[in-house]
């Protein structure tokens, strides 16, 4: 899914190591429960139902009453966790979310699969480009996007530990490691994984490693460009991309989402009210994606890292310019 | 420490409670210039059987983990459960006067977190039962006994979500659940028959695998006998189909679609709470 020639091994997906972490904290925690609307063998939630079926609850093709639920649930002391395609949860359920969940900050969790358009071939009705922003746009919620398997892993005990509702997506491809196997994950947290000077690529997701591949591209071409893997949308960290605005001095975001909305507006909101800088935001412009290869959707949407590539050298050009005319 | 049980078997004595609380309702409806009137009154005498001789609950700890538990899937009708939660003790009646006011505990649809004794938040409408179900499954985990009870109206069933929370408890079996449905005819725009027909509502449900229950939901002592009747139920969840009249005791309000969402005046609440009083006089 990429060009550079640095590669980093293949890991498991992130839903996988979602389930994985599901089973574990089932062992851990009797009050962790999991409820599905007939993925579990997508979203992974079926390891944790062989091996715990009295905590797990298949509710059928019915989202909204599963949100709902998970909510009655969790106002009996337990920890729910429910899943679904990132786009069902968040659509089909949004109103359940709203009323059951976020405002009266119920202690349930969210995990949406599938997410962003890398699950490829069934097409756009189960790709999701707007997760993230309905998530984002719920007061109170945690919105978390793990890189890999090691964060997804992490974050899903960290969600788990989390008093408040948090939304969780994991993506359907196998994801490059990017994070080392002792990577410590906060809700509010990031990962500063190079520092540059010319610019910094704010990403989460897959796209942190296509940030990090267009980092080591730019390299080669005698630039110095970093990236920070911004796994938690909200609450963000403002701290490590305010000090990466000041260092770098130009900001690029790069999102498996609709540009509007989610982490871009978000860093775009933290730059304007504490460091403006010269910024420039990758993912999806106003538009759905179609059926195709993983691979070939990235590249046709502009979110490979040759894309991002070309993106931080016209960021570059750009916030040259106003530092000539200054 | 000892959990109060419900003690108050006197189907007179309830009703003659419940009466009562009608006027707490309209007033704080009155005081607020806004409000439920028509949905509250025909859904008072079912909450009202149900907090003081069912439930088991403590005021006095409200979030007590073995409690029974009660959602108002019809939100809008909350005069008539902050009405019976202060009834119970849960609060100072002298919150009625902020009703709907900013900063009010007691908000124009309830609020789960805002108010001791309010168990989910509702309002859009739809979603009690599904909630309700998450609670009946949390029982079950925690190997409690508690039974959940869920108040839905009949406009109501026209939310898809509550057939989805139908199919799953029938499914399940869940017999520690138990819905009632205010049938009270008429929805915001129309009577339910014209605008969105539920009939035949009882072989609906029955289709769902629930066992059905249909009474007279003005009746207190019909009312707490059906609850009883709903323990008994082992294999499936209950649902009481109970027949009510919007407006329930005020003779302009009475099946009166007007009087869904408006508060009465001076003179109307007038008019009203000396209706109840001598309804109240004769029982």
């Amino acid at each position: 899914m990429t060009t550079s020639t640095k590669t980093r091994p293949l890991g498991p997906a992130t839903r996988d190591a979602y389930g994985e972490a599901l089973v574990e904290l089932g062992r851990l925690n009797p009050a962790v429960v999991v409820l599905d609307a007939d993925l579990s063998k997508s979203t992974k939630s079926n390891g944790f139902a062989k091996a715990f079926p009295e905590r797990f609850m298949n509710v059928g093709i019915a989202e909204a009453n599963m949100v709902s639920m998970a909510a009655g649930l969790a106002s009996c002391g337990l920890i729910p966790f429910a899943s679904s395609f990132a786009s069902f949860l968040m659509a089909k359920s949004f109103d359940q979310l709203r009323m059951g969940v976020a405002n009266p900050r119920v202690n349930a969790k969210f995990v949406g699969s599938h997410g962003g358009i890398s699950l490829g071939e069934d097409g756009a009705s189960q790709q999701s480009v707007e997760d993230l922003a309905l998530a984002v746009a719920l007061p109170h919620m945690a919105v978390l996007v793990p890189a890999d398997a090691v964060a997804a892993k992490a974050l899903t005990f960290v969600a788990a530990a989390h008093a408040g509702p948090v939304f969780m997506r994991t993506g359907r491809p196998k994801a490059a490691l990017v994070h080392a196997p002792d990577a410590v994950f906060a809700v509010g947290g990031s990962h500063t994984l190079r520092t540059g000077r010319d610019l910094t690529i704010v990403a989460n997701g897959l796209m942190v490693h296509e940030a990090l591949c267009a980092a080591e591209m730019a390299e080669d071409l005698g630039l110095s460009v970093g990236v920070i893997d911004a796994y938690s949308v909200k609450p963000l960290d403002e701290a490590s991309i305010v000090k990466a605005a000041a260092d770098s001095g130009a900001l690029l975001v790069v999102e498996e989402h609709l540009t509007s909305g989610a982490l871009g507006a978000a860093v775009a909101q933290v730059c304007a009210r504490l460091r403006p800088v010269p910024m420039a935001f990758v993912g999806l412009q106003d538009t759905y994606a179609e059926s195709g290869t993983p691979e070939a959707l990235l590249e046709h949407f502009g979110l490979s890292a040759r894309h991002v590539l070309m993106a931080l050298q016209e960021l570059l050009v750009r916030k040259q310019a106003l530092m000539a005319g200054a | 420490m000892a959990h109060p049980q419900p003690t108050l078997s006197d189907q007179a004595q309830l009703a003659r409670t419940a009466w009562r609380l009608r006027e707490d309702v309209l007033t704080m409806i009155a005081k607020a210039g806004s409000g439920h009137p028509g949905g509250s009154l025909s859904a008072i005498d079912i909450i009202t059987v149900l907090y003081l001789a069912v439930l088991r609950h403590d005021p006095r700890q409200p979030l007590w983990e073995g409690r029974d538990r009660f959602i108002l899937s019809k939100g809008h009708a909350c005069p008539a459960l902050y009405a019976v939660l202060a009834e119970c003790g849960y609060f100072d009646r002298s919150l009625f006067d902020n009703f709907r006011q900013l900063g009010s505990p007691l908000q124009g649809h309830p609020e789960l977190g805002r108010l001791a004794g309010v168990e989910a938040s509702t309002g859009s409408l739809g979603q009690g039962l599904s909630i309700g179900l998450g609670m009946a499954e949390g029982a079950r985990i925690t190997g409690r006994d508690a039974r959940v009870y869920v108040l839905t109206g009949d406009g109501e069933l026209d939310e898809g979500q509550v057939w989805e929370a139908a199919l799953y408890a029938g499914a399940r079996q869940l017999s520690n659940l138990v819905a009632i449905v205010d049938v009270n005819g008429q929805q915001l725009d129309d009577t339910t028959e014209r605008l969105m027909p539920l009939e035949p509502l009882a072989a609906k449900w029955e289709a769902f695998r629930w066992h059905v229950v249909s009474v007279d939901g003005h009746d207190t002592g019909a009312l707490l006998e059906a609850f009883e009747a709903a323990k008994r139920v082992s294999d499936r969840p209950t649902v009481i189909l109970a027949k009510t009249i919007k407006g329930r005791g005020v003779s302009f309000m009475e099946d009166n679609l007007e009087w869904h969402g408006q508060a009465p005046n001076a003179a109307q609440l007038e008019q009203a709470l000396a209706e109840l009083r001598a309804h109240r006089a004769s029982l």
